[in-house]
Order: C-alpha cells, then sequence, then structure tokens
C-alpha cells in the first residue's frame, strides 16, 4: 500500500475516533478538545486533496475562533464534571431515535447519489490554491459573497443583542 | 540523492529546533542583563563568567523543583496546557525563512523548515491556536486567579488578532502571494516592505506585543489582583514550558516582523556581495557564503527585535484593561482598515504612475 | 519523497517527542512527596472557598462573538488580497478590474465597519473603567504639614540633580 493511503486510513481513523469521543466524553471540555482534535484531522484531509488554502481556514476559523467561543460558553457557564445533571432515560432514547431516524435518511439519500468521479487527465493540482479560489470568489460568485457581508452585519447584531444586559446589572 | 535533500531538511528541521531553544534560553539571560543595564544594576554574573551559565542554572532549577499538581484540578488538561502553550510555540518557526538557498552537490535546499503556498496562514493560524495553552491551563488549574487571568489573555489574544489579521492582508495585496518564502524574495536588496507600510508595521508590532502578553500588554499577570494569572497553580517543568514558551513567542514574533517588514535575510548591497564572494570563492561556495552571510543577516534583525521587546518592558508602563480593549477594538481595527484601503488605492494608482515615472 | 506538508507533520512529531523527553527527564530527577497542603489551591493562603465558579462580565462573551464573525470576515479578505493586484487581470480589463476589485472590497468592508460601528454606538465596546476610590482617612496631622516640608526640601533636592 502507498504511504499516502496507509496515512489516508489512518487520518481517518483519527478522525472518526476524535468525532465518536466528542459525542461519548462526559466533560463538555474535553468534547471541545476532542471536537478541535477533528478539525484539525480535516484539516490534514484537505491537504491530503491539495486544498492548502481550506485546510488552512479551517484551522484559523474553527479550531482558533469558533472552539475559542465553545471554550468561553463553557467556561462562563462553568459547567464542571461533578455538576453534570442527570439525564433520564426518557433523553437517551429520544436522542438515539433522532440520530438513528437522521442517519437512515442520510444512509439512503448517498446510496441513492452518484458519487462523483474524476478523470485523472483532467485532474487540476491548482485548484484548492488561493489564487484560483480568490479568482472563482471574485468574478463568478461576486454577489453571493456581498451578501454574505450583509449576514455578517446581522451576525453582528445579533451578537450585541446577546450580550444586552438589564440596567444595573454588573458582572465581574 | 532524495536521501541527501532529506537529511539536510532533517538536520535543517533540528537545527531550527535547537537554535529556536537556544534562543529563547539566551533572552532570559539577555532580558535580566538588559534589565540590569537599564535600571543601572549588574544583572546575573554569578554563574560562569559575565553569568553566562545562568540560563543553565535556571533550567536545572526547573528540573529539580517538586511539581505540584492541585487536588482539585483536572490532572490531564493541567499538563497538557503549558505542552500546548510550548508546542503552539515552537510550530510557527517552520515556514519562516532564515536565508535563501544552500547548494549541496548539485541540489538547492532552502534554509527553511517547509516552504508552503500558504505559509503567512499557517503563521496565522498557530498564532490563534496560542490561546489554547493558556484557556486550558487556566480553567484545568481550577483555581479563580488561574481562570481569571486566562479569560484576560484569552480576551486580549483575539482582539488583537484580527488587527494583526488586518495588517497581514495589507502586505499580501503588495505581495500577491500567501508565501513567506516569496514575500521575503521580493523584498531584495532594500526594497524593504516598512517603506511601503509603516502603519502596517506599527499595527503588527503592537498586535505582536499583545499576543506574547508582554509588556505593555502583560495584564494576565498581575501580582496585585490575579498573583501569577493563569500559571498561578504551576510549578517546576510546567512552569517553565510556560515562561519558556513567551520567550520563543518573542523570538518568532520578532523573526516574524523582520520576515515580513524589514526584508528577512536581504540587506542593502546583497548582490554586490554575492558577485563579490562568487568571484573569490567559485560559485557554489560563494553562494552557500552569502546564504549564510544573509542568515546573519536576518538573525541579527530578529534577536535586534527581541532586544527591542525588552526594552520596551522596562520602559513603557502597562495599560489598563480597559484602555487595552479600548486600543484594540477602536483604535487598531478601524486603523487597520483604513490601512488597506490606503494600501489599495497606492497599488492600483500611486504604484503604476511610479514606475512609469521611473522608466 | 516527503512533501512539505510531510515535513509539517515531522515537525509536530518532533515537538511533542521534546515536550515529551523534557517532561520525563524532569520527572526522574525531582523530588515527588505531596501532601494535602501542597496539593490544596492557591488562594492567598486562606481555606478556598468553593471552586473556581467564578461568573465572569458577560462582555468577554461578546467580544469572543465579534472575534468569530471579523475572523471569518478576514479569511474572506485573505483570497481577494492575493488576487487584487493581480497585472494580467489588470492588463486584460485596461485597469478596471484593479477599481472593481478595490469597489467590491470597500463594499464588503464597509458592511463590517458599520457592525462595528453599532457595537460601538451600542456601547458593548466600552470596558467598565475602574472607579479608584481615593482612601480619605481622618488624619491629626494637617495636609499643610505636608505641603510645607515638601516645599522645605523641594530646593535640596532639585539642587541634587
Amino acid at each position: 500500500m502507498n504511504p499516502t493511503l496507509s496515512f489516508f486510513y489512518f487520518l481517518s481513523f483519527l478522525t472518526i475516533l476524535s468525532a465518536i469521543m466528542v459525542v461519548v466524553s462526559r466533560s463538555p471540555i474535553h468534547s471541545v478538545l476532542y471536537l478541535i482534535l477533528t478539525f484539525f484531522c480535516l484539516s490534514g484531509h484537505y491537504i491530503l486533496l491539495n486544498a492548502q488554502f481550506l485546510a488552512a481556514v479551517n484551522i484559523i476559523v474553527y479550531a482558533g475562533a469558533i472552539m475559542v467561543l465553545f471554550l468561553f460558553v463553557i467556561m462562563f457557564l462553568n459547567m464542571k464534571e461533578e455538576e453534570e445533571k442527570f439525564r433520564g432515560n426518557v433523553t437517551k432514547i429520544a436522542a438515539a431515535i433522532v440520530g438513528g431516524t437522521i442517519f437512515i435518511i442520510l444512509f439512503g439519500a448517498y446510496r441513492k447519489t452518484q458519487v462523483g468521479t474524476y478523470n485523472p487527465y483532467e485532474f487540476k493540482s491548482q485548484t484548492g490554491m488561493v489564487e484560483s479560489l480568490g479568482m472563482v470568489l471574485f468574478r463568478d460568485y461576486l454577489l453571493p459573497f456581498e451578501l454574505a457581508s450583509v449576514l455578517f452585519l446581522i451576525a453582528m447584531v445579533g451578537a450585541v443583542m446577546l450580550g444586552k444586559r438589564e440596567i444595573g446589572e454588573r458582572h465581574f | 540523492m532524495e536521501l541527501t535533500a532529506f537529511i539536510i531538511k532533517a538536520i535543517i528541521i533540528l537545527v531550527i529546533f535547537g537554535l529556536t531553544l537556544l534562543i529563547a534560553m539566551y533572552s532570559t539571560y539577555g532580558e535580566r542583563k538588559v534589565a540590569g543595564f537599564i535600571q543601572d544594576r549588574l544583572g546575573p554574573d554569578r554563574a560562569g563568567p559575565w553569568g553566562l551559565l545562568q540560563p543553565l542554572a535556571d533550567a536545572g532549577k526547573m528540573f529539580f523543583k517538586e511539581d505540584f499538581i492541585p487536588a482539585q484540578a483536572n490532572k490531564w488538561l493541567f499538563i497538557a496546557g503549558p505542552c500546548l502553550a510550548m508546542l503552539t510555540a515552537l510550530m510557527a518557526s517552520a515556514v519562516i525563512p532564515f536565508g535563501s538557498t544552500l547548494r549541496y552537490d548539485g541540489i538547492e535546499v532552502a534554509v527553511q523548515g517547509v516552504e508552503a503556498n500558504i505559509g503567512i496562514l499557517y503563521i496565522f493560524g498557530v498564532v490563534s491556536l496560542g490561546v489554547y495553552g493558556i484557556m486550558v491551563g487556566g480553567w484545568a488549574s481550577n483555581n479563580k486567579f488561574s481562570l481569571l487571568g486566562a479569560i484576560r489573555a484569552a480576551s486580549q489574544n483575539i482582539s488583537y488578532e484580527v488587527a494583526m489579521g488586518l495588517s497581514i492582508v495589507a502586505i499580501l495585496m503588495m505581495s500577491e502571494s500567501l508565501s513567506v518564502g516569496s514575500i521575503v524574495a521580493q523584498q531584495h536588496g532594500g526594497n524593504w516592505n516598512i517603506w511601503y507600510q509603516p502603519l502596517g508595521f506599527i499595527i503588527f508590532l503592537t498586535c505582536a506585543f499583545a499576543e506574547c502578553n508582554r509588556t505593555p500588554f502583560d495584564l494576565p499577570e498581575c501580582e496585585t489582583e490575579l498573583v501569577g494569572g493563569y500559571h498561578t497553580e504551576y510549578s517546576s517543568m510546567k512552569l517553565g514550558f510556560y515562561l519558556f514558551a513567551e520567550y520563543i513567542n518573542m523570538f518568532i514574533s520578532s523573526a516574524v516582523v523582520s520576515a515580513l517588514y524589514f526584508g528577512g535575510y536581504n540587506y542593502p548591497g546583497m548582490d554586490w556581495v554575492y558577485t563579490q564572494l562568487t568571484a573569490a570563492f567559485g560559485d557554489i561556495a560563494g553562494h552557500n557564503v552569502a546564504t549564510l552571510l544573509g542568515t546573519a543577516v536576518f538573525f541579527g534583525k530578529a534577536l535586534f527585535g527581541v532586544f527591542f521587546f525588552m526594552w520596551v518592558r522596562w520602559t513603557l508602563p502597562r495599560f489598563r484593561y480597559d484602555q487595552l480593549m479600548n486600543l484594540g477594538w477602536k483604535g487598531l481595527i478601524p486603523l487597520a482598515i483604513l490601512n488597506i484601503l490606503i494600501t489599495g488605492i497606492g497599488v492600483l494608482f500611486i504604484q503604476p504612475s511610479l514606475t512609469a515615472f521611473l522608466k | 519523497m516527503l512533501t512539505d506538508f510531510g515535513i509539517l507533520l515531522l515537525f509536530i512529531l518532533a515537538g511533542l517527542g521534546l515536550l515529551g523527553l523534557i517532561l520525563g527527564i524532569g520527572r526522574l530527577l525531582r523530588p515527588d512527596r505531596p501532601n494535602p497542603e501542597k496539593n490544596a489551591t492557591y488562594e492567598s493562603g486562606e481555606e478556598p472557598v468553593g471552586n473556581a465558579n467564578v461568573q465572569f462580565n458577560v462582555r468577554f462573551y461578546v467580544v469572543a462573538l465579534l472575534f468569530v464573525l471579523f475572523e471569518i470576515e478576514l479569511i474572506f479578505l485573505f483570497p481577494w488580497a492575493v488576487v487584487f493586484g493581480n497585472e494580467d487581470l489588470i492588463q486584460q480589463t485596461d485597469g478596471r478590474w484593479g477599481w472593481f476589485a478595490l469597489a467590491e472590497m470597500t463594499v464588503f468592508v464597509g458592511m463590517l465597519i458599520l457592525g462595528l460601528a453599532y457595537a460601538w454606538v451600542k456601547g458593548y465596546l466600552d470596558w467598565v473603567r475602574p472607579k479608584p476610590a481615593i482612601p480619605a482617612t481622618e488624619s491629626p496631622v494637617p495636609a499643610a504639614l505636608y505641603e510645607a516640608i515638601n516645599k522645605k526640601y523641594e530646593s535640596k533636592t532639585v539642587n541634587k540633580t
């Protein structure tokens, strides 16, 4: 087996393992750390696909920014292990049913879809580079790009509203 | 042939690691000597001649100290915190071009760990991960001081990261490449980015200070309010890791500043030196000597940067937390956006007319 | 042959190995005699009260949220910066590409500034300013006496330097 393929299998194994650990681990902070590990593995996959920019962005945005926010929230709410609330069996069964249904739907959908194949002779190794991404983004997908900025504005207003405090309230 | 290239790369990796650690070690010595000089006292002078063995003595102390893990702490995360801090500090040095190329046996090997297409994004990513070491360590200690210090440090780091990224964008608009190697190569001779990006340089430098948690931004550590901040509970080598990571970060950020703004291994008159050297030593040896000279110039710039960090530490008082946040969000971010717009107009309007004028 | 990212992986592994080595050596060398006092949480020498279950200012959370949004906007700026000054495109479009790209980004960044301005105006970027209370103690020594002493020695210190 060539080294890239074996590396791919190892990476996939690690990705799935850490993704399972996100769900299984009891302490939320462990979940977040496993999630970060999952993102790193995904970045590894992007690199194997030669999508270097995407790999870096995945690390910066997901591991570097969003997960920091998650950690903040966990520290903010102070969910320590000892304080974990008892989860009833009903919740577990409901979660299993919902998750199982989604899994079956996804499985059914994927079974029917045509998996895209690639032609090695037409394969462009430079597709994942930042230059080609910039070209595509700012020439062909201009309107979605500008609309995304409106979305950010809305999100920012929402973020500000979330932090709204009652008058006279003061935390340290 | 492949094996020699691989061995050269392996040696380069080990040398980069070793040099980074050595420089970080002697930065602690340098810091105390500089502090001594500025405050008109001697600084360490007992261990070895001029106190030169002081860093070794410190390292020995770190090794032999007893290590407590507080009973209430989360044991694994408590160990993981300083390791993460150290690892993120070490990782950034991989893509920094310390010199141009070395020729050996017909192969050209860049004096750089990795020449990645996304080098600058890699550095930015590693910097954005730097916050984890502090947050995880501070949280795992299960100590009020540590937690508050960690929150402060994390808030500070993320606030200044945005402005740092925006000032990097201005550099990219001129270089049109994300690779640090080509950004440095474009600043050939004395054509450094600092001449075009003075505002961006000041923003980047300020953010570098904030990211390293150095004075005037050393708020996470605050004896009167927060004791030792996020490393209150740490002792022995784990504390050493945190302190060491700070010095490595200092060196790395000086190296990045010198690569992005001060031309890295480029210096005025390097072409003349190159022709002289190739004439004197022959093609291959002359090229290698010129590269080593460039590397020495790079280290000179980076070490001056480290000295500058220390100089500022013993000169400026620290900010208050509200001043720090105001500077980050209300000062640096608008300025950095303005800098991008100015750069855009400069690249489109001034540069073509300037090149037409020079022709 | 190793690719660039293979070397990066080697870098990470070497870093991990180094950390493990240092911690391992430390573990072998140092004494290990824990007792409950040593392992107690530090709280200025007092008995620790509860655990680190402190509420902190909600502004920290707002700052983190704003940071995430800015970071994503920043990511959009990176590909733009790379293609912005592209000579070929400028040549092909007669110099219009550059202005077009700049205008495009001005709109995008304008939205960003609008969001920042909103948070600013609403006061979410204002941090609580500490209000230092100057202690007012009743002293039998009148303040004028101190001033008199300061005045007396003022000339001497000036002369000395």
